[in-house]
C-alpha cells in the first residue's frame, strides 16, 4: 500500500513537466501529470501520450514543456508505443548499450477517450503482456480536444456535443464504463483510482505504481472547466465533492486485494450537490429529467455497495 | 574471406526472410500474425524460444500495435523489424506513415495478399501498392534469394543519415512465401559485418539529453517543410540504394539494379512486371525470341523511390511496352505501376505504345499462355497495330 509523505517532501522533488504549457486555465490534466511523475522521483522517465489535450498543449513545436524524453504518434496507440519503448530499453539494457545511472520509468498516458475508448486494444494489450510500465487514464469525462463529445466515461446524464439534451433527449444515456474494473481484471500487480484534489493520495500511487515491477494503472479524475462548464477555481473542490459522494471513489487493488482509502461513511453526499455545480447536468434540474438524477445516484450507490464487497473475503457459500 | 555458405538450401521465402532476421539479429521484433506471413514470425518466435537471437519479441495484440511498438522501439534506438501481409498492413495505415514522418528506419516485411473484401488469402499487390505514398522505401524481391538479400541490405539503406526513412520488403504470397525455392544464403558474418552497426542518433533513451518526438504540428508551424523533407530523403534514397546494391555485390556476387533488365538490348516490344511473375515471363520470352519476336522484361525492384529516368531510358528504343499491375486503382488510367510508368516515360518524352494489363488479383494464377498473348499483342503494335486504350485482364473467367 502507498505510503503518504508530507506535502514538503514531495515539493523538493523534481518537476518533470515544466509550466508555460498551453493547457487552459484550470485544467487537471497538467496537474495529474506533474503529480504523476513526482511518484517517478528523479529517474528518467519516457511518457508515451495519446493524441489529446496534453499532447497538443504541451508540444508546440518547436517547443516542448517535457523535461523527459516524449513521444507521440497517434491517438489509440499510447500504450503499444510504450510497450515497444520499453522492449527496446530491456533489449539495449541487456546489451549494454544504454546507459543511465538510475533506471528510466515508462508512462502512457492518455485522457478517457484514449483510454476507455479507442485505445482500449492497446491499453489491455500493453497490461496483459506484462511490460514493466505505468498507463495512467486522466478521466475528465468527454473528448475534451475535440470540443466536448461523449466517450465511454462521460456520467449518466451529462450533456455533451455528442449526447446533448434536447426536447425528447436527456443527455447521456448510457452509464460509464468501468475502466479500472477492466484492468483488475487484468491480474496485473497495481491498479488504484485517484484525484489530484487528493495530492498525497494521488503522489504516493503514482510512487508505488512506478516501482512495482511489471504493469500498473491509474485512472485518474481531471477536472475540465470547458467540458464541465463549471467555473476555472472550482475544479479541485469539484473533484473533491466527487469523491466525496462515492462517483470517483479512492481505492487500490494490489495483486487482486482492494483497499478502499477514503470511505466518507455517514457524511456522503449526493452527486447532485456536485452536479448542479457543472452546466453539463443544468438540464437534469428540468422536471421532465429529475429522474435522471435519481437512476445516476442509484448507480453510483450500487456500484460503492459493489466496491466495498470488494474489500471483505466473505468465505463459505456454494461451489 | 569465404563470403556465402557452401550450403544450396531449399527454403519458402518465408524461411529465407526468418533466417535473414536471425543473422541480422535485430533488438526488437514486434509483430502480430496474419497469413501468409505467419511463419516469418513464427519461425522468428522459435529462436528467441531456443535463445538464438537477442531480440526483445513483443507479441503485440494487433497489427496497428506492431507497427507503434515498433515506433517506440525504433525512436528509443533500437534496430526494429516487423512482418506483415493485407489486412494486417491495412490496419497499420495509420501508423504507417507516422513511422515514416518520423524518420524511423524500422524494417518491414510485407508479404503481399490482397486486401478484403471479398476476403481473400491469395497474392497481389494492392496492400503495398495502397501504401506507396506513405514515404516508405519499397523494394519488390521475385523470389527467396531477392526477399533474403533485400533483408540483408535493408539497414544500411534505412539507417543512412541522407536517408533515415522506414523501408518494406515485398514478395509475393504463397507463390514465394510458401513455396520452396533455392536460397544460397550468406555467412552470419558476412550479414553482420555488411550491416554494420546502428549509426549514432538522438534517441528516447538518453538521460542527459531528453527529446520530444512527434509533437504537435498543427498551429501553421512547420509540417508542410516536414513533408518536403520526407521526399527529399526519398530522392537521395535512389543513389543510395544503387550504392547498397552495388556493396551486396561485391560480398554475394549477385548484383541488383532498380530495375532489373532482361533482352531489353534489341527488344522491340516489352513487358514491365512486378515479383514472380517475371520468372514466367523469361520463360516465355525464350519461345518469342526463337519465333524471332525481340521480346524483352523489365522487372522492377525499386519502386519507391521510383527510378523514373531509368525506367524512361529503358524504354526508349522500344515500340510497345504492356505494363503488368496485380493491384488496380479503381477509376484511374490504370493500376499502380502503370501510372508511374507513364508518367515517366511522358516526362522524359520518349513516345512508345502502352496498354495496361491487370493480372493475378486475389491470387489468379498467370500462365505462359497469357504472358505470351500479351507478347504478341505488342508485337502486332510494333508492326503498326493498336494498343487497347482499356484494362486488358489476363486470365479473366469466361473469356
Amino acid at each position: 500500500m502507498a505510503t503518504k509523505l508530507s506535502p514538503k517532501e514531495y515539493i523538493k522533488r523534481p518537476d518533470h513537466l515544466t509550466g508555460g504549457h498551453r493547457l487552459c486555465a484550470g485544467c487537471g490534466a497538467g496537474i495529474v501529470l506533474r503529480q504523476v511523475l513526482m511518484g517517478a522521483k528523479d529517474n528518467p522517465v519516457v511518457i508515451s501520450n495519446a493524441t489529446g489535450c496534453l499532447e497538443v498543449s504541451t508540444t508546440i513545436y518547436p517547443y516542448t514543456a517535457w523535461k523527459d524524453s516524449f513521444i507521440h504518434s497517434a491517438f489509440e496507440n499510447a500504450a503499444a508505443t510504450i510497450s515497444g519503448v520499453e522492449a527496446a530499453y530491456k533489449s539495449l539494457l541487456r546489451q549494454g548499450k544504454v546507459q543511465s545511472d538510475k533506471p528510466y520509468k515508462f508512462l502512457s498516458v492518455g485522457g478517457d477517450g484514449g483510454s476507455y475508448d479507442i485505445g482500449l486494444q492497446a491499453l489491455s494489450g500493453a497490461l496483459e503482456r506484462g511490460h514493466d510500465i505505468v498507463v495512467l487514464c486522466y478521466d475528465n469525462g468527454a473528448y475534451m480536444n475535440t470540443g466536448f463529445q461523449r466517450s465511454a466515461a462521460t456520467p449518466f446524464g451529462a450533456w455533451t456535443t455528442t449526447s446533448p439534451d434536447g426536447k425528447v433527449r436527456p443527455g447521456k444515456t448510457q452509464q460509464r464504463k468501468n475502466l479500472t474494473r477492466i484492468a483488475v481484471a487484468h491480474g496485473i500487480p497495481y491498479v488504484a483510482q485517484a484525484s489530484p484534489h487528493n495530492f498525497r493520495d494521488l503522489i504516493s500511487k503514482a510512487e508505488v505504481a512506478f516501482d512495482t515491477p511489471g504493469p500498473a494503472f491509474l485512472n485518474v479524475l481531471s477536472p475540465c472547466p470547458r467540458g464541465w462548464r463549471s467555473a476555472d477555481p472550482d475544479g479541485m473542490k469539484l473533484a473533491k465533492m466527487m469523491v466525496q459522494s462515492c462517483f470517483w471513489p479512492l481505492y487500490e487493488v494490489v495483486d487482486g486485494r482492494y483497499t478502499i482509502n477514503y470511505d466518507p461513511k455517514d457524511r456522503k453526499i449526493p452527486i447532485r450537490d456536485w452536479m448542479e455545480q457543472q452546466g453539463r447536468f443544468k438540464h437534469l434540474f428540468k422536471p421532465q429529467f429529475a429522474y435522471m438524477i435519481d437512476e445516476a445516484q442509484a448507480y453510483v450507490d450500487s456500484e460503492w455497495d459493489r466496491l466495498k464487497s470488494m474489500t471483505t473475503l466473505p468465505g463459505g457459500g456454494e461451489a | 574471406m569465404s563470403t556465402t555458405t557452401e550450403k544450396l538450401l531449399a527454403v519458402t521465402g518465408n524461411q529465407a526472410v526468418a533466417m535473414a532476421m536471425k543473422q541480422l539479429d535485430p533488438d526488437v521484433v514486434a509483430a502480430y500474425p496474419i497469413t501468409p506471413q505467419t511463419d516469418v514470425v513464427q519461425t522468428f518466435s522459435q529462436y528467441v524460444a531456443d535463445g538464438v537471437v537477442k531480440a526483445e519479441f513483443v507479441t503485440v495484440e494487433s497489427e496497428h500495435s506492431a507497427m507503434s511498438a515498433c515506433i517506440g522501439s525504433a525512436a528509443a534506438g533500437a534496430r526494429t523489424m516487423t512482418a506483415t501481409s493485407s489486412a494486417g498492413f491495412a490496419l497499420m495505415w495509420e501508423v504507417v506513415y507516422v513511422a515514416a514522418s518520423l524518420r524511423l528506419p524500422i524494417i518491414m516485411t510485407t508479404v503481399n495478399r490482397a486486401l478484403s473484401g471479398p476476403i481473400n488469402i491469395h497474392c497481389d499487390h494492392s496492400d503495398s501498392m495502397g501504401g506507396r505514398d506513405s514515404g516508405w522505401i519499397q523494394i519488390y524481391n521475385e523470389d527467396a534469394q531477392e526477399a533474403y538479400d533485400a533483408t540483408v541490405m535493408s539497414f544500411p539503406i534505412a539507417e543512412h543519415a541522407d536517408v533515415r526513412l522506414p523501408l518494406m520488403n515485398m514478395y509475393d504470397g504463397f507463390i514465394i512465401s510458401g513455396a520452396i525455392g533455392p536460397l544460397r544464403p550468406l555467412s552470419d558474418e558476412t550479414v553482420k559485418a555488411f550491416a554494420g552497426e546502428q549509426p549514432v542518433v538522438r534517441t528516447l533513451l538518453k538521460p542527459e539529453e531528453p527529446i520530444t518526438v512527434g509533437p504537435f504540428d498543427g498551429l501553421h508551424g512547420w509540417y508542410f517543410e516536414h513533408k518536403i523533407a520526407q521526399n527529399r530523403a526519398m530522392e537521395a534514397a535512389l543513389p543510395i540504394i544503387q550504392d547498397t546494391y552495388d556493396r551486396f555485390a561485391e560480398v554475394s556476387g549477385r548484383q541488383y539494379h532498380h530495375l532489373m533488365q532482361y533482352d531489353m538490348e534489341d527488344a522491340d516490344v516489352a513487358i514491365v512486371v512486378i515479383g514472380s511473375a517475371a520468372g514466367t515471363a523469361r520463360t516465355v520470352i525464350k519461345t518469342l525470341r526463337d519465333e524471332g519476336i525481340k521480346a524483352g522484361l523489365i522487372k522492377i525492384r525499386t519502386f519507391r523511390p521510383f527510378p523514373t529516368e531509368e525506367m524512361a531510358r529503358a524504354l526508349s528504343g522500344v515500340k510497345a511496352v504492356a505494363v503488368l499491375d496485380r493491384a488496380d486503382s479503381f477509376g484511374a488510367q490504370g493500376g499502380p505501376l502503370y501510372l508511374e510508368v507513364l508518367a515517366a516515360l511522358y516526362q522524359k518524352g520518349v513516345h512508345t505504345k502502352t496498354v495496361n494489363c491487370i493480372y493475378g488479383l486475389g491470387g489468379r494464377d498467370l500462365y505462359p499462355r497469357n504472358i505470351e498473348d500479351v507478347y504478341r499483342m505488342l508485337a502486332d503494335a510494333a508492326d503498326g497495330g493498336d494498343l487497347p486504350h482499356s484494362r486488358v485482364y489476363l486470365n479473366m473467367k469466361g473469356e
